[in-house]
């Protein structure tokens, strides 16, 4: 009834949660060398851990720790808000970062099982409007291999990644239409989509 | 079969009032209602009958049936390449079909794959009308069939004549190509299972979000670039405040 890269969307984001590897930025603009490296260090720490055969809990923990480390979690969490972050207070927004960034590794890292065997390499960088788009391919088991793309940018004052495509589904636009319809579901209530979003993915 | 399709490319044009927003939705009440069906057919039938088969039936045989479904399209993908003047898709599909038909026996095995030749295009004619200058047109969720546009509906309906083998293969035998295209859905749906069930039945608001993820599928797949319409986040969402401490270690 979807697609089927619809399907490997969510198989593949899974991805989502992993991210760029954070080097001390230094002055100069996000370079193509740059945003690949990055890339290439999530990559590395994503393979390593597809190849752990860790358990299921032991996966979405490493999977939390990963997209917090490399990813700009705070840009996600707030774009996926929408217009409700300008109302949301200072303390409203680190609570939904933080459950935003759980939901994330619950929802996602719980298709780890399916990337077992597979492995992602990235294939080159291109400059997109103000971010770098890494271009990458994932290979699973008995499906035909599906591009991924991390998109970069050092805007947060750190090298991270902002958004992970796959099959030109962007995690962060899927997500905003997710956490919208909870919001209105809640008519707008910020703490009341904190505290269900807890327990939620 | 060009007369109707010009009108078709005018008509489509005609529907479609703004260009590239992000959703153009005019019949969310009829398509919610139609979801709602979906859900429920999937639910009490496609789910569970998907379960059944892929069970019953030995994994070998499965992956034969979608190989068979899968050579059977590739005449239409060429005469869909030709319409688009996509002559190297074309070509790639038809080497695929002469070698997966005769080495590969009818196309249930698939050694072009396996000799590294090109990936399929699967296109279709939804994907001719956006070559041809067709704009998107509404979105519309299609019973059984899922989500769709304008566009790409007229596609399917245009499909039923783009395949070539309905005018070469007699009557009894060309259901043959719909039994398999059936069957292989049927195992999709089991392979890709746990994220159908995501959406279906984990979202808040399934239909948004087989919606958005279908539009943002589709238009990647008829050649939309990064960044169109893809805006930065941190245009409108970075320093509204101040930045939090770093959460690596």
């Amino acid at each position: 009834m979807t697609s089927e890269p619809t399907r490997r969307f969510v198989t593949t984001a899974g991805l989502a949660a992993l991210g760029l590897a954070v080097r001390p930025a230094p002055a100069r603009a996000l370079t193509e060398a740059r945003a690949r490296a990055l890339v290439e260090g999530v990559v590395q720490d994503i393979n390593r851990v597809i190849a752990s055969g860790r358990s299921l809990g032991r996966m979405i923990s490493e999977f939390e720790r990963i997209f917090a480390r490399y990813a700009d979690v705070s840009i996600i969490a707030r774009s996926t808000l929408g217009p409700a972050a300008r109302r949301a207070s200072a303390a409203q927004l680190r609570a939904y970062t933080e459950a935003f960034r759980s939901y994330v590794a619950r929802k996602y890292g719980k298709r780890f099982n399916e990337f077992k065997g597979g492995r992602i390499e990235v294939r080159g960088v291109r400059e997109v409007k103000s971010w770098h788009e890494v271009r990458s391919t994932a290979y699973l088991p008995g499906q035909s291999p599906f591009e991924v793309s991390f998109l970069v940018s050092d805007r947060s004052g750190r090298d991270r990644f902002f958004d992970l495509v796959i099959e030109g589904i962007s995690m962060r636009i899927t997500e905003r239409t997710e956490i919208g319809a909870m919001l209105d579901r809640r008519n707008g209530d910020i703490d009341a989509l904190i505290a269900d979003l807890r327990s939620a993915g | 079969m060009a007369v109707a399709a010009a009108l078709l490319v005018a008509g489509c044009a005609a529907q479609d009032p703004a260009v590239t927003r992000d959703v153009f939705d005019p019949h969310e009440a009829e398509n919610r209602r139609m979801h709602e069906f979906n859900r429920g057919f999937d639910r009490v039938l496609v789910r569970p009958v998907s379960k059944g088969y892929t069970t019953a039936v030995p994994d070998d045989i499965e992956t034969r049936v979608v190989r068979l479904a899968e050579n059977l399209s590739l005449p239409a993908d060429i005469v869909n390449n030709i319409l688009q003047l996509n002559m190297r898709g074309a070509f790639r599909d038809t080497g695929r079909l002469l070698v997966n038909t005769t080495v590969g026996i009818g196309g249930l095995w698939d050694p072009a794959s396996e000799m590294g030749m090109a990936a399929p295009t699967n296109t279709d004619f939804g994907e001719t009308l956006y070559v041809w200058g067709a704009r998107e047109g509404a979105y519309i969720e299609l019973p059984v069939l899922g989500p769709s546009t304008t566009r790409h509906t007229f596609g399917i309906f245009f499909d039923l004549f783009t395949n070539p083998l309905t005018y070469v293969v007699e009557s009894p035998e060309n259901l043959v190509g719909t039994v398999a295209g059936v069957a292989s859905g049927l195992s999709r749906r089991e392979r890709f299972s746990e994220t159908i069930d995501q959406i279906l039945y984990e979202s808040e608001d399934s239909y948004a979000l087989s919606r958005s993820i279908y539009l943002q599928n589709r238009r990647f797949k008829l050649g939309g670039t990064a960044g169109e319409g893809y805006t930065d986040p941190y245009d409108r969402f970075g320093g509204t405040i101040a930045q939090e401490g770093p959460d690596d270690e």
